[in-house]
């Protein structure tokens, strides 16, 4: 009581409670920086890669023909000679390598000059390297075909290197048509089955389990869904690999997403906006599109296109339904009939991402492409979360309650 | 039907029924709510229900606009409920078309999150009417009829939910009108009103009376005292007692009843 510190009603007591509460926060507090941290290095890394190949140090500082041109393969022409040597000091390298480790662990000595030999070799090499990429030229098919004559085989050594040159312009335009067709297929469908659930369907064992269907169904592997399309779509109905098979799809895919989302915001509109129309003379459905949709429709929004948008990222569902690897046309060149455009394949982001990174060999060359393809589909799935948000923002203001 | 200036409770009698209930059972599933109910209601005339909390007042004021349809498990176990002569729960009645002639307001005002305009307009929007110049006509009628007029005239394309809570019960009111009802029905429509909102609704109701016929739900029993010609007492899914509201308060019959009144249980 006496000198330690002035003590009141109020005076903190310290407890086991009251520690055990400060680790628990400081707990949460750590899971979630590593979270952002985690998500934060992703992005920075494709960010980072990504930006070599969609900007430029020139003038429009955005690389035109990387987010326009077709994908077609990459024409290198490197210096003879030091393609050479490279390849020589590679080889070196690993024959040292494989001596050193052939030795037994007493030979210490032995050990340590074959390492001081191996990092020489490699010091030399990423000298060389660098001279390299300051050597060599680089043709696009395009570009190559243009060439009026291609270098001299005696001072080039020449590779080329499939998908690695051009630009992802029709994985582009295929994304972004495959991603507005399922939206309003699955929105459309979606707030429908939602409307009849949440409004018509009697509560009952019957509507639980539906319910509890619906929610499974979002657990189902998307190749699952990918195959059920090829059943379906691709052979069943006979459309062959085409967006529109894709579309369905992806909407199917998305639909158990849109419809809890929109069944949950329905739900949550107060009974009485409900009640307040029909004793005022209003049909079911009238009281529904008047007063319950609308206020509903901001949540529908958010959610739906933030499902749609995460289903269009999966590279499974459109594999066999909807992507091509490669297609030197946009989907709306060498049309013969209007409805063949519902039924061409298209190129997609994520399966030309899959592609390039999974189905080729891997170099230098892909890797710009990876990058780059992975860092514009970043931008277009943020740029449909940000539509609605911005929608849902301007339907709020129009009706708060 | 004599038009005397002698107060309304000398020549009540002679009022036309508007609302007659026979026999009238009533369930939620297996449990009744209401119980072999008879009582007629009198055109123009204000009826206050009262009786202690799930006596079944709400339940069988929902009744009269079938708003008890929206519950699955409602029922109607017997007897009938006629408006005008027509047993509304007969098959080939529009519920719309009755809900039309018998308006509500609910004890939580719920006016909807669209403008003052909006609101009042809304039943007749949804009737098919879009003339400017008609609509405008029936704001300002309803607006008037519900003395809220001059208080809003200057912010009609304002949101309905920036009035305050009186205000908001008072447009409900004139939202109601706007369909030209000729029943209406409240559910303790002031239960959620500080007393000068109460007075001026209370005011509001003795206007109407001119006009409709109202049926009251309320805990509250001056108010009943104050605005009703006839009071009818429930308890426990029963109609204990149903007389005009001065014989309910002054001389009650029923030992129930009194004890209510006196404030005794409830
Ligand atoms: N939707 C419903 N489903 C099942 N039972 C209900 C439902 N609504 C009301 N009830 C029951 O019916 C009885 C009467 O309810 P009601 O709401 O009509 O009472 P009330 O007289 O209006 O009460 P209060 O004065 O508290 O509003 C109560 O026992 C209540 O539990
Ligand atoms: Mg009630």
């Amino acid at each position: 009581m006496s000198a330690k510190k002035a003590t009141h009603a109020f005076s903190k007591r310290p407890s086991r409670q009251k520690s055990f509460e400060t680790f628990i926060a400081g707990f949460y507090r750590v899971a979630t920086y590593l979270v952002i941290i985690a998500a934060g290095y992703i992005f920075i890394n494709i960010a980072w890669n990504g930006s070599k190949a969609v900007f430029t140090t020139k003038a429009p500082f955005i690389n035109i023909a990387f987010l326009t041109q077709k994908p077609q393969t990459l024409h290198v022409y490197e210096p003879k000679e030091i393609y050479n040597e490279l390849k020589s000091i590679n080889a070196q390298i690993v024959s040292t390598k494989a001596k050193s480790k052939a030795l037994g662990s007493g030979e210490k000595e032995q050990i340590a000059m074959f390492k001081a030999d191996v990092e020489a070799l490699e010091e030399r090499y990423e000298m060389l390297d660098e001279e390299r990429k300051e050597g060599r030229l680089m043709y696009s098919d395009s570009e190559y075909r243009k060439l009026d004559e291609s270098p001299s085989e005696e001072l080039y050594a020449y590779n080329n290197y499939a998908y690695s040159g051009g630009g992802i312009g029709p994985a582009i335009v295929g994304t972004c048509l495959l991603v507005a067709g399922s939206i309003a297929i699955a929105l459309t469908l979606g707030v429908l089955c939602a409307v009849y659930l949440s409004e018509y369907s009697r509560p009952g064992r019957m509507l639980q389990a539906i319910r509890l269907s619906i929610m499974n169904l979002s657990g189902v592997p998307s190749i699952v869904f990918g195959l059920f399309g090829f059943g379906m779509f691709v052979l069943f109905f006979g459309w062959g690999v085409s967006m529109i098979a894709g579309w369905f799809t992806l909407a199917i895919m998305a639909l158990p997403v849109i419809i809890t989302a929109s069944e949950e915001s329905m739900r949550a509109i107060p009974k009485g906006f409900r009640e307040g129309s029909l004793a005022l003379g209003a049909s079911k459905w009238t009281s529904i599109r008047t007063n319950v949709l609308p206020y509903a429709l901001p949540g529908i929004l958010t959610s739906s296109i933030m499902g749609i948008a995460r289903v269009a990222g999966e590279t499974a569902p459109i594999m066999f339904t909807a992507a091509f690897a490669l297609r030197d046309q946009l989907p709306w060149e060498g049309l013969k009939e209007p409805t063949d455009f519902f039924f061409q394949g298209v190129m997609a982001l994520p399966y030309h991402i899959y592609v390039v990174s999974a189905k080729i060999p891997q170099n230098e060359y892909t890797r710009n492409m990876q990058y780059g393809a992975a860092f514009v589909f970043l931008f277009i799935v943020g740029f449909f979360a940000l539509s609605s948000i911005v929608l849902r923002v301007k339907i709020r203001k129009k009706y708060k309650w | 039907m004599s038009e005397t200036s002698t107060p309304t409770t000398r020549n009540e009698s002679e009022k036309p029924t508007i609302i007659e209930i026979r026999n009238f059972d009533f369930a939620y599933g297996d449990s009744q709510a209401l119980f072999d109910i008879n009582m007629d209601i009198k055109e123009k005339e204000v009826t206050a229900f009262i009786g202690p909390s799930g006596c079944g007042k709400s339940t069988f004021l929902r009744c009269f606009n079938r708003m008890n349809d929206l519950i699955d498990i409602a029922k109607i176990k017997g007897g009938e409920i006629k408006i005008s002569d027509v047993n509304i729960y007969d098959k080939d009645v529009d519920v719309i078309e009755l809900r039309k002639h018998v308006g509500m307001v609910f004890q939580k005002s719920n006016p909807f999150p669209k403008s003052i305009y909006d609101n009042i307009a809304y039943g007749l929007r949804i009737q098919g009417v879009k003339k400017k110049s008609a609509l405008d006509e029936v704001v300002e009628e309803c607006l008037r009829g519900a003395a809220l007029w001059d208080e809003v005239k200057d912010r009609l394309n304002e949101s309905a939910l920036g009035m305050s809570g009186g205000q908001q019960q008072r447009l409900c009111i004139a939202r109601a009108l706007a369909v030209k009802p000729k029943i209406l029905l409240m559910d303790e429509p002031c239960s959620a009103l500080d007393p000068i909102a109460t007075a001026k609704v209370e005011e509001l109701i003795h206007q109407l009376k001119k006009e409709y016929t109202i049926v009251i739900v309320t805990h509250n029993m001056q108010q009943a005292a104050r605005v009703s010609d006839k009071t009818a007492f429930f308890y426990i899914g029963k109609l204990i007692e149903f007389s005009k509201t001065d014989d309910i308060f002054m001389n009650p019959k029923d030992p129930q009843t009194e004890a209510y009144i006196s404030g005794r249980f409830g």
